[in-house]
């Protein structure tokens, strides 16, 4: 049970988390980002941007995500010759990104859609009168009700990204769970701990992550 | 419309715990014999725990495995006293090869198991029944000859396996991909995406002998480390891992060894090793 004092091994456990915040982060932003546009092409009075909204989320929701990341690497890299950055594990941490954040913003996408479903037309109809573009109309009365309807689903959606940012792992990041198979290949008499502290630590990190949410929801509602 | 949907969702968890206990397993018949050598004697059984991805050594097409893992395998359950048709292979990965053996999943590993002091903790190994040591896997027209000219190049290997560990701590300039598989690494190589892969040369040398690389790549052939493959059994279980031992003398001097080595891996036109009998474990 020394293998939690062992500094080397301290250190792989925390680039690993390092690794997985940095993921979170980066395809939050990027997959929120994402999200909200293809929201917009979903709504819009245009056919060609409602398709590909459409087809958008069809494909990357029912994508399993380890064959996104797969293709990122073998595909986008490998075989397309994308290089996002020189050093190896920048452009896997990019690419990973990049798969994580096409997949997250399918699920994002329809948060928000949903979310615009709670807006009562009126709204919209009243924005329409007095004289707003589609475009104003969504980004000035829709999407900040919209947005503020759906925070709960957002961040089961952030939690859910969190965790499956482990699977950039599959393409070389040292993420939480290869540090993990890494300890427990070294010390195989701790294979148990070793599991239950990387567990753990997501399990602390996101559950008072689940209760914020809730509680920045109870606060942003729409009161109607 | 109601209805359908309530049971597509019962549906949907009915499967989600199915599967969950599927992932248990199942230990009986191990309860009442604890070593393997009783319950060889008494069922007729063993379950091996094998690799399935590792061509030469355990690969798995279809149902069923090959290997020079899954014949020694046979060696060892033949000197039990099972018969081929009573041996069970379960494919096991290398994280979790001593949760299988503690738990009784499965009876004896013989998956490209590194003997070292950790291990050797919580599981008793017979063996070594091979030497092999870390080498480096290269395009044929590579200029690199060995892991001192790797500086500046792209190695690639297992995510957590020795090798990978051993690259990162000796050899700080070479720059290291890792994927969760040897084949995605042999892939890469093959794409021009990295330099050279690295682990066992005994592995390396199984991928560098499939047909769809023919000629492709070649192995460095200059090994930087000793691995010694050992056969695991559970912790106490002393009087199998003697026998084990045993029987590795006796294959040692009839031949079974250098047939099993002649049908997988020596494929290669590489000659049979000698299995050293003095270097066995002591069981302890």
């Amino acid at each position: 049970m020394d293998v939690f004092t062992d500094p080397d091994n301290i250190e792989t456990y925390t680039t690993g988390f390092l690794w997985i915040l940095k993921l979170t982060v980066a395809a939050a932003v990027g997959s929120g980002v994402l999200g909200v546009l293809l929201a917009g092409m979903r709504v819009s009075p245009v056919p060609v941007l409602r398709a590909f909204g459409t087809g958008w989320v069809n494909i990357f929701r029912n994508t399993p995500l380890t064959l996104i990341i797969f293709f990122c690497y073998f595909g986008l890299y490998s075989a397309l010759g994308l290089e996002l950055a020189d050093d190896i594990d920048l452009n896997n941490f990019w690419l990973g990104v990049v798969g994580l954040s096409v997949y997250t913003a399918a699920f994002v996408c329809e948060a928000i859609r949903s979310g615009i479903n709670t807006v009562p037309v009126g709204q919209a109809e009243a924005a329409r009168a007095i004289g707003m573009s589609f475009l104003q109309t969504l980004r000035l009365i829709v999407l900040p009700q919209a947005g503020r309807a759906v925070i709960a689903p957002l961040g089961s959606i952030l939690i859910a990204l969190c965790k499956n940012s482990t699977i950039v792992g599959t393409i070389g990041l040292m993420e939480s769970s290869s540090a993990m198979k890494e300890l427990i290949n070294a010390n195989g008499d701790a294979v148990i701990p070793i599991f239950l502290v990387f567990a753990g630590t997501f399990a602390v990190v996101l559950i008072p992550t689940g209760y914020f949410f809730g509680w920045l929801s109870n606060r942003l509602a729409v009161k109607r | 419309m109601r209805i359908t949907r309530m049971a597509a969702i019962a549906g949907a968890f009915a499967l989600a715990l199915s599967a969950a206990a599927c992932g248990g397993g199942d230990d009986s018949g191990s309860g009442s014999a604890s070593g393997i050598v009783g319950k060889a004697s008494s069922d007729k059984k063993l379950v091996f725990g094998v690799k399935n991805d590792q061509p030469g050594l355990g690969l798995q097409t279809g149902t069923a495995y090959t290997g020079f893992d899954i014949e020694i395998a046979k060696i060892i359950a033949k000197g039990l006293g099972v018969p081929e048709s009573g041996i069970e292979y379960k494919t096991t990965v290398s994280a979790n090869r001593e949760p299988f053996i503690q738990q009784g999943q499965v009876d004896v590993v013989v998956a490209t198991y590194t003997i070292n002091d950790e291990r050797k903790k919580v599981v008793n190994f017979g063996g070594p029944y091979y030497v092999a040591g870390q080498d480096l896997l290269v395009p044929t027209a590579s200029t690199i000859t060995g892991p001192e000219a790797l500086a500046g190049k792209k190695v690639c290997s297992v995510s957590g396996s020795t090798p990978a560990k051993r690259i990162q701590t000796d050899y700080k300039d070479a720059q290291l991909q890792q994927f969760d598989s040897y084949s995605k690494c042999v892939q890469a190589l093959a794409d021009g995406k990295v330099d050279a892969v690295t682990t066992d040369d005994i592995i390396l040398a199984g991928y560098a002998a499939q047909d769809q690389y023919a000629g492709k790549f070649k192995v460095v052939g200059k090994k930087f480390s000793d691995e010694p493959y050992g056969i695991g059994v559970k912790k106490d279980d002393t009087e199998g891992c003697n026998k084990i031992n045993e029987i590795l003398k006796t294959a040692a001097t009839d031949g079974s060894y250098k047939a099993a080595w002649d049908a997988t891996l020596g494929k290669s036109g590489t000659a049979a090793p000698e299995l050293d009998v003095t270097k066995l474990t002591n069981c302890s």
